[in-house]
């Protein structure tokens, strides 16, 4: 037998609903945790939901966060927030900074005339300052997409637990669902905890999780379906086991390897998508302990129909339907 | 039973030809893109320079050439969201309107008494006539120049909607007749941007209607959104007005149809003029930037001969008299006219150095918008951030990759060898496709690529968990490779399925980089699809033909 890497030894037989109480608790526990941080300190919104400007400073000379404030304050723009940007693949000489300007009050978008003021203020402080990247965004536009968003992600719920309504029953559907809603709160839990920047790629993000979740979640319900024809009498909970377990080793292999190549495009591609791909990486392994978890719990908690071998003979129209 | 077809076996390996073939203009970047430039200058120009030549030898004609757009993000530009000001055109198109009002209300003055204007909220027109009771008479008259609005959903309603109270008629646009207006004037801002923006020649600019009234520029390689924003926000409205008095007073009231506007060049110094004007800047057929007879920088035109007959008998029956040369709302100049001018040629001087009237030329022979535009969006990003994106992601794609590569030898030996040599050819064929469409890579996008290099496997480990469970289970190598793929079958739809709805929506409610990212998403799971399905399969067939092993192990 030749050498195999094995991240997960062959023929498991982890029983994963002893720990039921545990995981559900934490599960629940984290989502009304997520709900109160959320209306606690809410989210640290990017300027493309509510409207402002953000400059992003580059220099050779390392950045001096007061002087820079200090500079900007004669201008009167209201909220400015200032924060250095570190990254390991800038270079030695390479010090950048983040400027964001709340939304001027009557105007659409930052008159061009404000930011040329910034940044000639900006460069009496510092005169190697260049400026790679401006965005301004106005409140017009920042309130319509926080509406496409939230759209967005409800039509990606909905979708989702359609198909996996047809493709298999409605309790599946409903575990599916409940289990989406646990991996999105708790990704925009972390996002408002830790005040990570939240904008349109973070939706982005959180719909791919959503992919990335219900992915591994049908592959699980698949196999359930399969030994639910094979076995016509174990418990429904042995079942689960048994499915989960036959699974393992592809759940986390396929983990394994997205992980492996995020965690390299999270180290290595730059500070500009860090919290794209952070909020992947993270959906990531909430979506992986979802399906094992959550998802299945509730379809075991609401049944599901036994006979599989056979057409529902519900479903049949009355003239085939045997006499009573 | 592992046998594939020839005709199969053909068409797997043809699409990923075609695929590769298409992909590879993206590795000689620079090259293939200089050359396309020098095609498409040299196709415009007629002939082709030697330098173009040379480009144009760099990537032979018979290769192809499409290339994966880079998004701003990665390759530098300039990206604004404009709203037009739709509103706006309702109340020059009042304007128009009165002089054409006077002239059939007062071919009924014996009835209906004098007729004058009255000032009106914007987008209205007020006429005030003399004899009230007899409004029903002016009514039907002014009713004689409404026509008919020629809409799918306007069907039946004319273009303006009359109403009469005491003795003022009330004229203004029906609610048809402004949808059919708004449609027009943003199609027509849409269409002169497009010039603007063509005619100072910068490479693929996105420019595109967004919504009811919004229009979406996206220009790569321009320095800053300030730069694009001078360039179309302009309105460029050109107009010739009759010049009533020149005045000081910043307050004086022009009286009705008349307008009171700034002197661009002398502080303090306004003209009172006729709102109705003599030409405007639609009747242009050229515009260049030249030198007036002091050597200043100025603007020569030249109207079209409608404009031109106007401009001439014009300038024929007031001689001695001044008229003003408009622009957006401020005179540039108002010279006195000493012949009458029949040539339709003209010239405007003024305050102007050399750059700004060669803008002022170009703005002039694109045409003015029909309207103002309101910039609700507006993001610069410059050359070089683009380019350290994009090497971030070239380094940490190559280094996922290889780690994934790894994993997948380590854990499934040959089979893992497939694996990869199928997510080579995976991340090849998403850049014929991206290349074929002409779709634009996103910073984003990169990041799905990334991704899609992770979970392009899990067809394949789905695969070969199930052939290692069938093996276990007792079955013949052959028999498990086939048990394992059509077993696995069910679950790898319905995951790939599940994901193709996540990019489907994403695409409609994304912009920009969130498409870009929809995009790459979506081709990445079509393509893993492919290979992990069939080319891997393909490789393993023929594997096992050569091979003949009895045992195999996963």
């Amino acid at each position: 037998m030749a050498w195999r890497l094995k991240l997960v030894p062959d023929n498991t037989q982890i029983d994963f609903f002893r720990l039921q109480a545990i995981t559900f608790g934490v599960s629940t526990l984290l989502a009304v945790a997520s709900v109160v941080c959320l209306f606690v300190m809410g989210l640290n919104f990017g300027i493309d939901f509510r409207g402002g400007t953000t400059i992003r400073t580059e220099a050779t000379q390392p950045v001096d966060v007061g002087a820079y404030r200090q500079a900007i304050a004669p201008l009167n723009l209201g909220d400015v927030a200032i924060s250095q940007v570190f990254d390991p693949t800038f270079g030695a000489d390479q010090h950048v900074a983040q400027i964001r300007i709340q939304a001027q009050e009557g105007a659409e978008a930052v008159s061009p005339e404000t930011i040329a003021k910034v940044e000639d203020a900006l460069k009496q402080v510092d005169p190697s300052i260049t400026f790679p990247s401006v965005e301004s965004v106005g409140p017009k536009v920042s309130g319509e997409l926080i509406q496409t968003a939230v759209m967005a992600v409800m039509a990606s719920l909905v979708a989702i637990s359609v198909y996996i309504w047809f493709r298999f029953e409605w309790q599946f559907a409903a575990g599916a669902f409940v289990s989406l809603i646990h991996d999105v709160l708790i990704t925009l839990g972390v996002f408002s905890l830790f005040q990570i920047k939240f904008d349109l790629t973070t939706i982005a993000a959180l719909l791919t999780i959503l992919g990335y979740s219900i992915n591994d979640t049908v592959v699980v319900f698949d196999r359930l379906r399969e030994n639910l024809m094979k076995f016509k009498t174990t418990p429904l909970r042995d079942l689960m086991n048994l499915s989960v377990n036959e699974t393992l080793s592809r759940t986390v292999m396929t983990s394994g390897t997205t992980l492996v190549a995020l965690i390299a495009l999270l180290a290595l591609g730059g500070d500009v998508i860090r919290g794209f791909v952070f909020a992947i990486t993270f959906g990531i392994v909430i979506g992986t302990y979802s399906s094992i978890y959550v998802a299945k719990n509730i379809v075991l908690w609401l049944g599901v129909k036994r006979d599989w071998s056979k057409p529902d003979p519900e479903a049949l129209p009355d003239q085939f339907r045997d006499a009573p | 039973m592992l046998d594939i077809p020839l005709w199969k076996r053909v068409l797997i390996l043809g699409v990923v030809a075609i695929g590769l073939i298409w992909a590879m203009p993206n590795l000689f970047y620079s090259r293939v893109e200089t050359h396309n430039d020098a095609v498409a200058a040299s196709e415009k120009a007629g002939f082709a320079t030697e330098e173009q030549q040379a480009a144009m030898a760099g990537w032979p004609n018979w290769l192809p050439n499409g290339l994966v757009n880079l998004g701003l993000d990665l390759r530098g530009g300039a990206h604004l969201l404009a709203e037009v000001e739709v509103a706006e055109v309702y109340k020059s198109r009042m304007d128009a309107l009165w002089p054409e009002m006077r002239r059939v209300l007062a071919e009924q003055r014996d009835t209906i008494g004098a007729v004058r204007r009255v000032p009106a909220p914007d987008g209205e027109l007020h006429i005030e006539i003399g004899n009230a009771d007899q409004m029903a008479a002016a009514v039907a008259a002014a009713r004689t120049l409404a026509t008919p609005v020629v809409s799918l959903s306007g069907a039946g309603q004319n273009d303006i909607d009359i109403s009469a109270s005491g003795k003022v008629l009330t004229i203004k646009l029906s609610d048809a007749e402004k949808t059919a207006t708004d449609d027009r004037t943003v199609q027509q801002s849409l269409e002169i941007v497009r010039r603007r923006v063509d005619e100072v020649g910068t490479r693929e600019p996105t420019i595109q209607r967004q919504g009811a009234n919004r229009i979406l520029i996206q220009v790569p390689g321009i320095g800053s959104a300030a730069e694009l924003k001078a360039l179309i926000g302009t309105t460029a409205k050109l107009t010739f007005n009759p010049v009533i008095r020149r005045t000081t007073d910043a307050n004086e009231s022009p009286g009705i149809g008349n307008a009171l506007l700034p002197s661009i060049d002398e502080e303090g110094v306004y003209y009172v003029i006729e709102d109705s004007p003599v030409v405007t800047g639609e009747e242009l057929t050229n515009a260049q930037p030249s030198f007036d007879q002091n050597s200043q920088p100025a603007v020569s035109f030249n109207f079209n001969p409608s404009g031109a007959r106007k401009f001439g008998a014009y300038t024929a029956a007031n001689i001695g008299q001044p008229f003003a040369i408009v622009l957006d709302n401020e005179v540039i100049s108002a010279p006195v006219i000493r012949d009458a001018i029949t040539t339709g040629a003209g010239q405007i001087s003024g305050s102007m150095d050399v750059a700004s009237s060669t803008q002022l030329a170009v703005l002039l022979r694109a045409g003015a918008l029909p309207a103002k535009l309101t910039f609700l969006e507006e993001r610069t990003i410059g050359p070089e951030l683009g380019q350290d994106s994009i090497d971030a992601g070239r380094i940490a794609s190559l280094v996922g990759f290889l780690a994934v590569v790894a994993l997948m030898i380590a854990s499934y030996g040959l089979f893992g060898v497939f694996a990869s040599v199928a997510l080579t050819l995976n991340i090849g064929l998403i850049f014929g496709l991206l290349s074929m469409i002409g779709a634009t890579l996103t910073l984003p996008g990169i990041a799905g690529i990334v991704l899609t290099i992770g979970m392009a496997v899990d067809a394949n480990v789905l695969v070969f968990e199930r052939i290692r469970e069938e093996t276990a289970r007792g079955r013949g190598p052959a028999r498990a490779i086939e048990e394992g793929y059509s077993n696995a079958m069910s679950a790898i739809v319905d995951a790939n399925v599940t994901t193709l709805i996540i990019a489907g929506i994403l695409f409609t409610m994304g912009s920009g980089p969130v498409k870009g990212f929809a995009v790459t998403l979506a081709i990445g799971i079509v393509t893993s699809v492919f290979t992990a399905l069939w080319v891997t399969r393909l490789m393993m067939v023929t594997w096992f033909d050569r091979a003949r092993p009895k045992t195999i192990e996963v």
